[in-house]
């Protein structure tokens, strides 16, 4: 099979718009008799039900937690970006479509990406007539501020907890067309399988979480929305329950999986404590607005860190190393998060990790509180040299921008940001890669869509700060409401889908023998067990630097654990309760055979570039060395029964618009 | 650190349900308390017990998923917090600690320590949210500035994460913290002007039929909030429900 991007002809600038003059439209009453699930209800999924219902399709959504507000998207902290150049620093659609190529590394779909930015500005616009709350200045505009990766300020907030806000928006949108009744909310729902009619994504089968009932729900398209596969790292900065069970079906239903390898780990989280450690906290890349990131020049400084013997603020500016300032001058502490997480590492292996495990750097926001609290104290006619004053006033300013972000962090590490900087370093966060799209965001299943982090299309090898939520809420509020009233102006005459078609029989009775698999299965160690290990696998060989030994080590190993694990896994309780074990371990499974497919998707791509860094192509100074006449492709892989039998399927990446360059942040 | 934890266990809705005592070792203050019921957890499954169910996703403090009674207090015994975020340090050598579910009427227990919020869910349903379809059509972000003040007051009381530690904590289990955060983010904004008095009557009507008890202003509220949100959103809904009765054309 061919993979066909179906990207439009003509103009870049005009692909959208004469997309959208000459598709298909469902007539309103037509709306009416058509179905569609959506599986997630994070940005992507919430925005698009709500859209979707808007229309008037009838919309059935499932959500793994027990109410659709939780979904992870509302950990979000930093921000949405958009073109909107409210601060007339130069900013465009081109110019956002333009950082978005770049910061991806050349491994996005430029047609895809244009779309995204051309969009950009609709979402801040309906978000603020949802009631977002915003911040503003003085003037009672919309305020902006820099993330990393570009040099205008084009990224809205609401202080740290701007995908909260984004996220209640949507929720409410969903509330209107749950009243309606035109959308029929499943909480507590998890989806175990796609079921595929005559070729065309036609259903799931669900379990009930409360009371374990296996069920069968019917629609003319299924929609993935059910985010990214960080928790195959077992720390990451994932909700709990973030899982990639939803996508791994679609994929093992004839979904291609692409770039899994691409996955982004975050510099500024706080450091790991302990073995007991069930997750990672972020820092908002926001923090680097203001926060200079920073490690000893002196050995004797790290060793005495160590011990305890100085603290942070003992250590001299002059004997203070800023090596992102130093390295990258141009982009200084903004770099994208990929290069500011490899500079961590390499500063920490190289022996100058701050703590005792050798893996921390400092953030740190003392030259920002003296910055704001002279501007005040001017402003405020007081004395600019008092450094008590100044420190109390700079301090409530950065309390304004991040007091959440603070306040998280002193309630995890018990120290006072500040007044001693904070102490970071990379986690695990989001993964660019999933489900293969072509431009109608429909994978390679007629009639299944994933929207969101679950696809793959927007970001390339590395996603630039604040654009996932502009991704999320674009597919769902602004792109799939389109192209799928193009696909279904097909299904008008077919009538409500029946659930009791024997693909429905097969795809229930595997569901329902996997589970009873698993809950019959009386072995010796707990679903933890597997994904604490397989995390370190994937840390270990998947994670910061790759090389072709540890990934080849890394498939070898998955596979055996994944072995161990349906021959000695124990889940207690059973399957006609409640069982969060089950829950878990059904992940994890899928985790297993996941893992495995991640580790040889990035042993095939012998380059690197962005979040995939391959020790074998590096830079004499250390940087990713990307190899653009032999990997300008997206690796799409077919399942195949087991995850190393994968079948490989290249989308060439052709740039028409843009100059491919090296990735430079100097 | 060893403890000794007397834990809320019951089977299902139906059940009637106990406390039943863990001791639990070695637990370092580091630990998050959910951190903490992992490592009984896993406990417990390797001895062949059921493991006690409870509800958490995000562990960090913003899904509002965890919920919990903890010696006596919704979200324990720190201040601005979540579970999820409470760390071991708040506890010492020797302590017993009680756990239960959040405890109201309209907020039955599902399984031990989970229970069903979905009655805040539909209070939200009944009018928290700004009737505008998406087109992107809309007019521009800017054309209507916001005081900053009115602004900031809305996301103030939006930052509500909906886990009901309000309701837990308060003697009549009332809604009311929750259901006027959402009415008082609307009614700072102009977007939210519309529909101001439907909404206010709709989500007060709701609540009270979801059988949320009454509000006699003991604050308890406002101290267990993880958020934060302040008793001045209660009074500000209550003007907006008395100006929506005495105007309204119904």
């Amino acid at each position: 099979m061919k993979l066909d991007s179906k990207v439009p002809e003509g103009n870049l600038k005009d692909k959208w718009t004469n997309y959208k003059d000459s598709i298909n439209l469902v007539n309103p009453a037509n709306k009416r008799n058509i179905d569609i699930i959506v599986v997630g209800t994070g940005l992507a999924g919430g925005s698009a039900s709500a859209t979707l219902a808007e229309l008037g399709y009838n919309v059935k959504a499932f959500c793994y937690q027990d109410s659709p507000r939780r979904a992870h998207s509302i950990a979000a902290q930093g921000g949405i970006n958009a073109a909107k150049n409210y601060q007339g620093d130069g900013d465009s659609t081109y110019r956002l479509f333009y950082d978005t190529v770049k910061g991806g590394d050349y491994r996005s779909r430029e047609a895809n990406v244009f779309r995204l930015a051309e969009v950009s500005t609709n979402i801040i616009d309906q978000c603020v007539a949802q009631g977002v709350p915003f911040a503003r200045d003085y003037g009672g505009l919309l305020d902006n501020r820099s993330f990393g990766g570009v040099l205008v300020s084009r990224t809205f907030y609401a202080k740290g907890q701007t995908g909260q806000q984004l996220l209640l928006g949507a929720y409410s949108a969903m509330n209107r067309q749950i009243a309606r009744g035109k959308i029929k909310m499943n909480n507590r729902h998890e989806m175990l399988d796609i079921v595929i009619v005559d070729g065309k994504a036609r259903g799931i089968i669900a379990r009930n979480l409360v009371t374990g009932e296996i069920e069968r729900h019917s629609a003319h398209a299924v929609v993935i929305a059910s985010g990214g596969y960080g928790n195959v790292y077992f720390l990451s900065t994932n909700a709990m329950g973030s899982n990639a069970t939803a996508a791994w079906k679609a994929h093992k239903k004839g979904a291609h999986f692409a770039n899994p390898c691409y996955t982004q780990i975050h510099p500024t989280c706080i450091p790991r404590s302990g073995d007991y450690q069930s997750k990672l906290t972020l820092m908002s890349e926001s923090l680097r607005n203001d926060g200079r990131i920073w490690v000893p020049k002196n050995k004797k400084d790290v060793d005495a860190l160590r011990n305890g013997t100085i603290r942070a603020v003992d250590i001299s500016e002059a004997d203070r190393d800023y090596y992102l300032e130093r390295r990258y001058p141009a982009f200084g502490n903004l770099v994208p998060r990929d290069v500011a997480s490899r500079a961590a590492k390499e500063r920490c292996d190289a022996g100058f990790g701050v703590n005792q495990t050798g893996e921390a750097v400092f953030l740190d926001f003392s030259a920002a509180i003296e910055r704001y609290g002279k501007e005040q104290a001017l402003l405020k006619g007081l004395d600019s040299n008092n450094k008590d004053k100044v420190k109390e006033l700079g301090t409530e300013i950065v309390r304004s921008k991040y007091g959440n972000l603070f306040q998280m962090y002193e309630k995890i590490v018990d120290e006072n940001p500040y007044q001693t900087p904070m102490m970071i370093y990379p986690a695990v966060h989001y993964t660019m890669g999933g489900i293969w799209v072509d431009y109608n965001l429909m994978t390679s299943v007629d009639g299944l869509y994933a929207i969101g982090e679950a696809n793959f299309s927007d970001h390339g090898a590395n996603r630039l700060g604040a654009s996932a939520l502009m991704q999320g809420l674009a597919d769902g509020y602004f792109v799939l409401p389109y192209t799928i009233g193009d696909y279904l102006s097909n299904d008008i005459r077919t009538g409500p889908i029946s659930t009791s078609s024997k693909e429905f029989d097969v795809a229930e009775k595997e569901v329902v023998e996997r589970i009873e698999k698993l809950i019959n299965n009386k072995g010796s160690n707990t679903v933890d067990h597997y994904h604490k290990k397989l995390g370190k696998i994937m840390w270990d060989k998947c994670g910061m630097a790759r090389t072709e030994k540890g990934l080849k080590d890394a498939m070898s190993e998955i596979k055996k654990l994944r072995e161990d694990f349906w021959e000695n896994v124990s889940i207690p309780g059973n399957s006609s309760e409640m069982n969060k074990e089950l829950e878990k371990a059904g992940r994890v499974a899928d985790f297993l055979e996941l893992g495995e497919l991640f580790a040889k998707d990035a042993l095939e791509r012998n380059e690197s570039c962005g979040g995939h860094f391959r020790e074998e192509y590096a830079t004499l100074e250390g940087e990713a060395e990307r190899d653009d006449k032999d990997f300008s492709y997206v690796s799409a892989w077919e399942y195949k029964g087991e995850p190393a039998d994968a079948i490989l399927h290249k989308e060439e990446l052709s740039f028409e618009n843009i100059e491919v360059k090296v990735r430079s942040y100097k | 650190m060893n403890l000794n934890l007397k834990i809320w266990r019951q089977k299902d809705a139906n059940d009637k349900g106990k406390i039943v005592e863990y001791p639990i070792a070695n637990v370092s203050e580091h630990m998050s308390f959910l951190e903490m019921l992992d490592v009984l957890n896993e406990e417990l499954i390797e001895k062949g017990d059921e493991p006690v169910a409870f509800d958490h996703d995000c562990r960090e403090g913003i899904c509002g998923m965890c919920s919990l009674y903890i010696n006596g207090e919704a979200h324990g015994p720190d201040r601005g917090v979540t579970t999820c975020q409470l760390h071991m340090r708040k506890f010492k050598d020797g302590d017993t600690i009680f756990i239960e579910p959040f405890r109201a009427t309209a907020l039955p227990v599902v399984k031990d320590l989970v229970v069903d919020r979905s009655a805040m869910d539909r209070i939200q349903q009944a009018g928290g949210f700004v009737s505008v379809n998406t087109s992107g059509n809309t007019q521009d972000a800017n054309a209507i500035p916001i005081a900053k003040e009115n602004a900031d007051k809305a996301f103030d009381a939006a930052t509500c994460i909906g886990c009901g530690a309000c309701i837990a904590t308060c003697k009549n289990s009332s809604a009311m913290l929750y259901v006027s955060a959402k009415v008082s983010q609307f009614s700072l904004l102009p977007q939210g002007q519309v529909e101001a008095k439907e909404r206010v009557k709709n989500m007060v009507n709701k609540m009270d039929e979801e059988g949320f008890g009454n509000c006699t202003n003991t604050g308890a509220c406002e101290v267990e909030c993880p958020k934060g949100i302040s008793l001045e959103n209660i009074s500000r809904m209550n003007r907006e429900f008395l100006a929506a009765n005495f105007s309204s054309k119904k």
